[in-house]
């Protein structure tokens, strides 16, 4: 078995989860050789053969552009799978390789089975084991399922790839995310409101609870979307990473983009109707009840 | 200008799931079901580029059994002019890349100038159907998109990156682009709307007809996750759950100090 690895780079600095990539193949038990569009002051830590393009070139973000280098690896590597991150960029990239090898795509697998491997179905209530029926197959791993357990060493040998072509879409640079009105990863106690809250007017007994609790309200998603609360209170990937002493879900179901912002947290409290809902996994208590029921009591025996 | 937003019915989340008795996919009977989250985002830009440039003509698509027309008619009473449906009873049996097929089959002679469609399914959550539709076409795809501007044949758009940092991208028409959360505020159909809607035209193509491509993988097994969860569970009246929680608090962590 043979991978081929396809490595990140944002604004000239290679991404973490190369090293995931890395775990992964040792998990398969398999060779690998690794491809980035990065800066050759920044490699990976990693044994084994690097073909690496130059983003002056390839461009930092260029699908069509960085397709073609993919293919260009496949063929002279054969491998049997090609890998990438489920992020913005592995997202992105994945269909396109899968359509032009004719090959199967698994996205966000999240471990490896015997024969097959294992993705999230229905907001991970649920594991589906998925077989490539081809003999090249393109998989996504996701965020933070294979972590390697300590840092890993090594240095590439290094193969210059260069690109040609123009691509069919227009990168025209970065904007970063909004300045913060709140730090939250500063706060002992984040208490988060989820779409489970229902309305806006219940963000206040959320807000109500942080304050009992000394701390500060942080909110989901939807939450934000919806423009209840705004977007610098946001826990998850593309929100905040917090991990405070307790971590409050109230009516969070517990995605994995939600989880990948607080999982850390020392203690974690969640308030769900849902016995089921996936914030149970990582949940130290996780209190089946009505929010609107419970959070206003907790808020007042903790004031008395 | 034509438009094509493509949609996807899916269970509520907040559902119980099982494994079917083929243990494939999970049992249909007994869900509650709803427009996929992502696909109402798209709906809702559809819709407003329709407004934006005045003379156009909006198909909203879904595959899927009969019962995917439910959520069809919620897109055409939200402004789709009309409706196809390919009617396919085992459309969950089809890989993503199976069902990208049946939509670039439909729309490869139609000359759309936009597609929409959601990041992901929340279901199946592959996020692969959209790139794969504008891969098997041959046109430029923006994925990802929490904002869309169109202006005279060109697009531009904000990819969402992870921590909330965007990309800006843009591209010439025709192009599809996948929609993420928070792209717009979806409308909800008002009841003129939804009265309106019933007439409108919804039109259903066997998928035998268009000729799939097979599934590339398949799915062995079926299975709720091996519990890894080792947290207390409280059940019982609110009062109750407060004093206990409370007492852990002060136990296990210093917060109450
Ligand atoms: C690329 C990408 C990035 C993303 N980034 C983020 C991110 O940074 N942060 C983030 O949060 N999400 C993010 N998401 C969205 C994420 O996938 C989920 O859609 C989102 O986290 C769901 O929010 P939620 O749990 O509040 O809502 P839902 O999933 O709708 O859950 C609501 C919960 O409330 C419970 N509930 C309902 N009523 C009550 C009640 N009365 N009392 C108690 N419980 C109740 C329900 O049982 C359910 O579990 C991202 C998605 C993508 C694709
Ligand atoms: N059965 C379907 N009918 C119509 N569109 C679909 C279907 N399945 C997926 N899509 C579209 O493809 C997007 C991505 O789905 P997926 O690749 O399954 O995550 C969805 O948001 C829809 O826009």
């Amino acid at each position: 078995m043979k991978l081929l690895l396809i490595a990140e780079s944002r604004e000239g600095k290679l991404l973490g989860s190369s090293s995931e990539l890395t775990c992964f193949a040792k998990q398969m038990n398999a060779d690998s050789v690794m491809l980035l569009v990065g800066n050759d002051n920044d490699l990976p830590a990693y044994n084994g053969t690097l073909y690496l393009a130059d983003p002056a070139q390839a461009g930092e973000f260029n699908p069509a552009v960085h397709k073609q280098l993919v293919l260009e690896v496949v063929a002279k590597e054969q491998p049997d799978m090609i890998v990438l991150s489920h992020s913005s960029y592995g997202w992105d990239l994945a269909p396109r390789l899968a359509v032009a090898l004719n090959a199967a795509q698994i996205s966000e697998v999240v471990e490896v089975k015997q024969d097959g491997l294992l993705v999230p179905v229905c907001n991970a209530k649920l594991r589906r084991q998925v077989k490539p029926d081809t003999e090249i197959c393109v998989v996504t791993l996701q965020a933070g399922a294979f972590t390697p357990s300590e840092e890993l060493t090594g240095t590439p040998v290094v193969v210059k790839l260069t690109a040609d072509g123009e691509g069919n879409i227009l990168f025209q640079g970065y904007e970063a995310a909004e300045e913060t009105g709140v730090d939250l990863s500063k706060a002992e106690v984040v208490v988060s409101a989820g779409r489970g809250i229902g309305k806006p007017e219940n963000l206040e007994m959320i807000a109500a609870l942080a304050k009992a609790l000394k701390g500060e309200f942080g909110a989901s998603r939807p939450v934000v979307d919806a423009e209840w609360a705004e977007h610098s209170r946001q826990v998850g990937t593309t929100g905040q990473t917090v991990s405070p002493k307790l971590y409050v879900a109230c009516g969070i179901s517990g995605a994995i983009q939600h989880l990948a912002g607080m999982k850390k947290s020392e203690f974690i409290v969640a308030i769900n109707t849902d016995k089921d809902a996936p914030i149970g996994e990582v949940a130290d208590v996780l209190a089946v009840v009505d929010l609107k029921q419970l959070v206003p009591i907790l808020t007042e025996k903790l004031s008395a | 200008m034509k438009i094509l937003v493509c949609i996807k019915q899916v269970p509520d989340m907040e559902s119980k799931f099982k494994a079917n008795a083929a243990g494939d996919w999970f049992d249909s009977s007994d869900l509650a079901w709803r427009m996929n989250e992502y696909d109402e985002y798209s709906v809702e830009q559809a819709i407003q580029l329709k407004g934006q440039v005045g003379d156009a003509d909006l198909t909203v698509l879904c595959i899927g059994g009969e019962q995917v027309k439910e959520t069809m008619k919620k897109a055409l009473a939200m402004g789709c002019d009309r409706g196809v449906h390919i009617l396919d009873e085992q459309s969950y049996q089809r890989d993503p890349f199976a069902i990208a097929s049946l939509i670039a089959s439909f729309a490869r002679d139609k000359d759309f100038d936009v597609i929409f469609t959601g990041l992901q399914s929340q279901d199946r959550g592959s996020a692969q159907v959209g790139v794969m539709v504008a891969e098997l076409l041959g046109l430029p795809a923006l994925t990802t998109l929490v904002e869309f501007a169109y202006d005279n044949g060109t697009i531009n758009g904000k990819r969402e990156l992870e921590g909330g940092t965007r990309g800006k991208v843009s591209c010439k028409t025709p192009a599809l682009v996948t929609c993420q959360l928070g792209l717009n505020t979806p409308r909800y159909p008002t009841l003129p709307n939804i009265m309106k809607a019933k007439k409108k035209e919804l039109i259903s193509i066997p998928a035998s007809d268009l000729g799939a491509s097979d599934s590339r993988s398949q799915s062995l097994k079926l299975a709720p996750p091996e519990k890894k969860g080792s947290g207390l569970i409280l059940e019982g009246e609110p009062a109750e759950i407060a004093d206990q929680l409370i007492r852990i608090l002060k136990e296990k962590t210093t917060v109450l100090a």
